[in-house]
């Protein structure tokens, strides 16, 4: 292609996907890939922080006492009212600096700093979001279904276990896979401390090999393809888990 | 811990920090989602009507910006823009489109799509009858719209589109990474010009905070009286 004409009109060059990146690591599709590989894997343990949070929050705010309708309160608005970036920037620039001196070197030090934080902020502010529909869902339950539970002589801990949970999870399942979904996309925030994932790839590639519109393009498609597959995956959870002749929309 | 706090820091930076980076904050935010609103509206209107091959583009935006995480847009708009322009105009170089503009486009287009969703509910919210009585005394498509429709929607979608708005207000600090001097980014600067990261963060924080809190607090409030008037 004429380098004198460039500026002028936008070169397509699909085949710098397969040309070698410099990062040494392989071609920039591989470098991309990889990126994808970061976005899965830290959505999924932000997942996990999400739901353990959220699950446990979500509980405390149906329960009779006031305290603990108060304390999951002010947790869900706390995480809800900050910008995510925000909380990113407090888990990696502060709360180093606030705990103790050798605790703060220590994490500053940690080989996956930027992958731990954002697990971690990012989890602790989906789990608010997490924390309304588990809520939500208890609350959509018969009040039939807690006094059974009582009335066969199970304790709060147990009710809430094997009746209650079980049954508010199904019914909030599809709010949950788009909060999922919201997990992977908001894994993208992270590359502003560094997390090469799939967003932060495409940017790199963009800067290397300045095809800027390969770089997006491909990792819009990636992005698309991960969202119809979970998607598609979550669908058939919902189908698996449904109980015969129980009618969550009702 | 909060021994060596430096509280001066702040005090020092507030007229940056909201004369410069609050003041685009919230006119990102603001024209984001008058613009946001308005193109969400023509969307789901057209989402709703029975034109050929349109609503099936319109449901194609709709889904695809809702699938792309929003700093993802940020960057691909903030490249795609010189080109569109050099296009739209039929200049013979890509058109340069500042940092500010970029972002606001991005915004507003990305924000149409979360709005045209809350839109698209609230038409359908309207009892089909009341668009039938419209036709059958005489009004237009438009008219039954503008004057039938629409102003309801707007009405019981209000709530929601201003939880949305919340949400787009605390999304704005994503241009960021755009190096844009909007409230986080004014506090970026001086925590890494003065090394009091802590004190510029928490700070940020804590303002983010109470403007979103105390939003939907009165947006709470709204819902009550709009469900209370229905």
């Amino acid at each position: 292609m004429a380098a004198g004409s460039r500026g002028v009109n936008y070169h397509w060059n699909w085949g710098i996907l397969l040309e070698p990146s410099p990062d040494g690591q392989g071609t920039y599709l591989d470098m991309l890939l990889g990126g994808l590989r970061w976005t899965i894997v830290t959505a999924l343990c932000a997942w996990v922080v999400a739901l353990v949070f959220g699950s446990a929050i979500g509980v405390l705010r149906t329960l009779q006492s006031r305290t603990a309708q108060w304390v999951a309160g002010a947790y869900v608005e706390l995480f809800r009212n900050i910008p995510l970036l925000v909380q990113l920037f407090l888990w990696f620039f502060v709360v180093p600096e606030l705990l103790p001196r050798e605790w703060g070197i220590w994490i500053k030090q940690l080989r996956y700093g930027a992958f731990y934080t954002a697990v971690v902020a990012i989890g602790l502010y989906m789990s608010s979001r997490v924390a309304t529909q588990v809520s939500a869902g208890i609350s959509a339950l018969p009040k039939g279904q807690r006094m059974a539970g009582t009335a066969i002589g199970l304790t709060p801990a147990q009710t809430y276990r094997y009746i209650l949970l079980p049954m508010a999870y199904r019914i909030v399942l599809p709010p949950l896979t788009s909060e999922f979904l919201n997990t992977i996309k908001n894994t993208s925030v992270a590359l502003t401390i560094g997390l090469m994932e799939l967003t932060g790839a495409a940017r790199s590639m963009q800067e290397f090999s300045f095809q800027v519109f390969e770089a997006f393009t491909a990792a819009t498609v990636i992005y698309l393809l991960l969202n119809a597959i979970v998607t598609f995956g979550m669908r058939a959870l919902e189908r698996r888990l449904a109980v015969p002749g129980f009618n969550a929309a009702r | 811990m909060f021994s060596d706090f430096d509280f001066g820091v702040i005090l020092r930076s507030l007229p940056y920090l909201f004369k410069e980076g609050m003041t685009f904050t919230l006119t990102l935010t603001a024209v984001a989602t008058v613009g946001g609103v308005i193109l969400g509206t023509l969307i789901a209107m057209i989402r709703l009507s029975s034109l050929p091959v349109l609503p099936k583009i319109a449901a194609g935006y709709v889904n695809v910006m809702r699938a792309l995480p929003l700093v993802l847009v940020i960057f691909l708009f903030y490249f795609l823009m010189p080109y569109i322009g050099q296009w739209a105009l039929r200049a013979d170089q890509p058109i340069q489109v500042g940092a500010l503009s970029s972002t606001i486009i991005t915004f507003t287009l990305f924000e149409a799509a979360y709005f045209s969703e809350i839109m698209r509910a609230g038409i359908q919210s309207i009892p089909r009858g009341q668009v039938a009585a419209g036709y059958a005394i005489g009004l237009t498509y438009r008219q039954v719209m503008s004057y039938v429709v629409l102003p309801q929607a707007f009405r019981n979608m209000l709530p929601v589109i201003f939880t949305q708005t919340i949400v787009l207000f605390q999304d704005t600090s994503l241009v960021y990474v755009l190096s844009i001097t909007d409230f986080l980014g004014a506090a970026s600067k001086i925590a890494q010009r003065d090394g009091r990261l802590a004190e510029m963060y928490l700070f940020a924080a804590a303002v983010y905070f109470l403007i979103s809190f105390t939003a939907s607090m009165l947006v709470k409030r709204l819902q009550r009286r709009l469900a209370v008037a229905r």
